[in-house]
């Protein structure tokens, strides 16, 4: 896991970068539910004071066309990424287990439906 | 092996993963490690691109209130709005790769960083407003479509966004345009004097000649750009010019004609020494259009404070009540 927190999509160690002043507004990470029966997908991000305005300035900027029913915001300090350099030991226990696949098991031509 | 050699080999891997990641047409995402010129390039680009949306709807937002019909000024108030969200898509885009918008729009009011250089042209009549969408957001199309493919993901995904919408921009304008094209002798004056001023800024807002665009090549290679400066702009011409008749106007080149050999239209130069004028800061509204935004940005500043103020405060309360 990474130490400094942050999507992935903006993310900045929050102690190594130029300090900001206070009435800077955070950054929150935006997510948007398309329709019913989708999961909330990223879309960007956006400053705002707090999380009710986060809200109202993502409806505002990313569903201004009937683009989602639902909306996720999340200070973008809050979110936990894994880091591009650790890909290969975090995602490695998957390469050895082939058999969480359909394709690892041999069935006979003509059995159906299988 | 000493630390220095095995930093020098973490680097070069590192390279090598970036520039195959580009050269299989995969996306580089913003944890990725990447080369300093990439990263400045596209903070360059990136920042331009968003500044020029936000510069974008001065001329446009000045004729908000003198619409003519409240169907048309609803249209360009939603398009004015589009603008500004567009804009926002980008600094977002920017920020991924580690700047900030606060940084960026002191940059811009300070004159340090550039926006593109059609919006230094003033709106003169209404007819302007369909001609800018006819015309320059056509021009952006054109721009853009490319950029959907670009190598940086989140820049990628800011312009597939804006693709959707940029749409609905040209399509007003031509349907404005049609619309005045049907009324009065006027109304036709207005459209050609429009298009008269309109044509060549839109030619160069697909850059300088490929010839003296020293950057072209290295954006080729790094995935950023998809198509020089010249074979864009081909494409607007081959794009519009049948666009033209059909409205009626006559575009102001005496040097077009269609090249059926080539399968593609003629067109004289634009007037490159009034591009780098204007670039210069020398166009008719550089000044007006900086300074707007810097009164806009410092007057706003209140409005941030205050907010920023309400919310420690309400944060605060929502601690004392735990």
């Amino acid at each position: 896991m990474s130490t400094a927190s942050g999507t992935g999509e903006n993310d900045r160690d929050a102690t190594g970068g130029v300090e900001r002043p206070s009435t800077a507004w955070p950054l929150f990470e935006v997510f948007v539910r398309g329709k019913r029966g989708l999961n909330h997908v990223h879309v960007g991000s956006l400053h705002a004071a707090d999380e009710e305005m986060a809200l109202h300035n993502a409806r505002n900027l990313y569903t201004r066309r009937n683009e989602g029913v639902s909306i996720w915001v999340v200070r973008a300090a809050d979110i936990t990424a894994s880091s591009p350099d650790e890909k290969d030991p975090f995602f490695a226990p998957n390469g050895d287990k082939v058999y969480r696949h359909p394709t690892f098991y041999e069935i006979p031509d003509d059995v159906p439906h299988i | 092996m000493s630390t220095e050699e095995a930093t020098i080999t973490d680097e070069e891997r590192l390279h090598q993963r970036f520039e195959s990641t580009v050269e299989h047409d995969q996306r580089v995402e913003p944890r990725d490690w990447m080369p300093e010129g990439y990263r400045k390039t596209l903070v360059r680009q990136i920042a331009q691109h968003a500044h020029s949306e936000i510069i974008g709807m001065q001329p446009e937002g000045n004729w908000l209130t003198r619409a003519p019909s409240l169907r048309r000024k609803a249209i360009l108030l939603a398009k004015v709005q589009d603008e500004a969200g567009h804009g926002l898509y980008l600094y977002s885009a920017a920020e991924t790769l580690g700047v900030e918008r606060s940084d960026l729009t002191e940059k811009l009011v300070a004159r340090r960083q550039k926006y593109s250089s059609i919006f230094n042209y003033p709106a003169l009549t209404f007819a302007d407003i369909g001609v800018i969408g006819w015309l320059v957001d056509g021009a952006a199309i054109v721009n853009q479509v490319p950029l959907c493919r670009c190598s940086y993901g989140p820049y990628a995904r800011a312009m597939i966004r804006i693709c959707k919408e940029e749409s609905f921009h040209q399509r007003q304008g031509y349907e404005l345009l049609l619309t005045m094209m049907h009324g009065s002798e006027q109304q036709r004056r207005d459209v050609q004097d429009a298009v008269d001023r309109w044509w060549w800024p839109s030619l160069m807002m697909f850059g300088p000649p490929d010839g003296d665009s020293p950057n072209t090549q290295q954006s080729m290679a790094w995935g950023i750009k998809r198509h020089t400066n010249d074979q864009l702009r081909q494409k607007f011409v081959d794009m519009t010019v049948p666009q033209a008749e059909v409205l009626g106007v006559t575009l102001p080149d005496s040097g077009l004609s269609y090249n059926a050999e080539r399968e593609h239209y003629e067109f004289s130069e634009p007037d490159w020494e009034e591009f780098h004028r204007v670039l210069a800061g020398e166009g008719p509204c550089n000044t007006q259009r900086v300074e707007r935004r810097r009164a806009a940005h410092e007057g706003g500043s209140w409005v941030r404070e205050a907010a920023a103020a309400h919310a420690a405060k309400q944060a605060e309360r929502g601690r004392a009540a735990v």
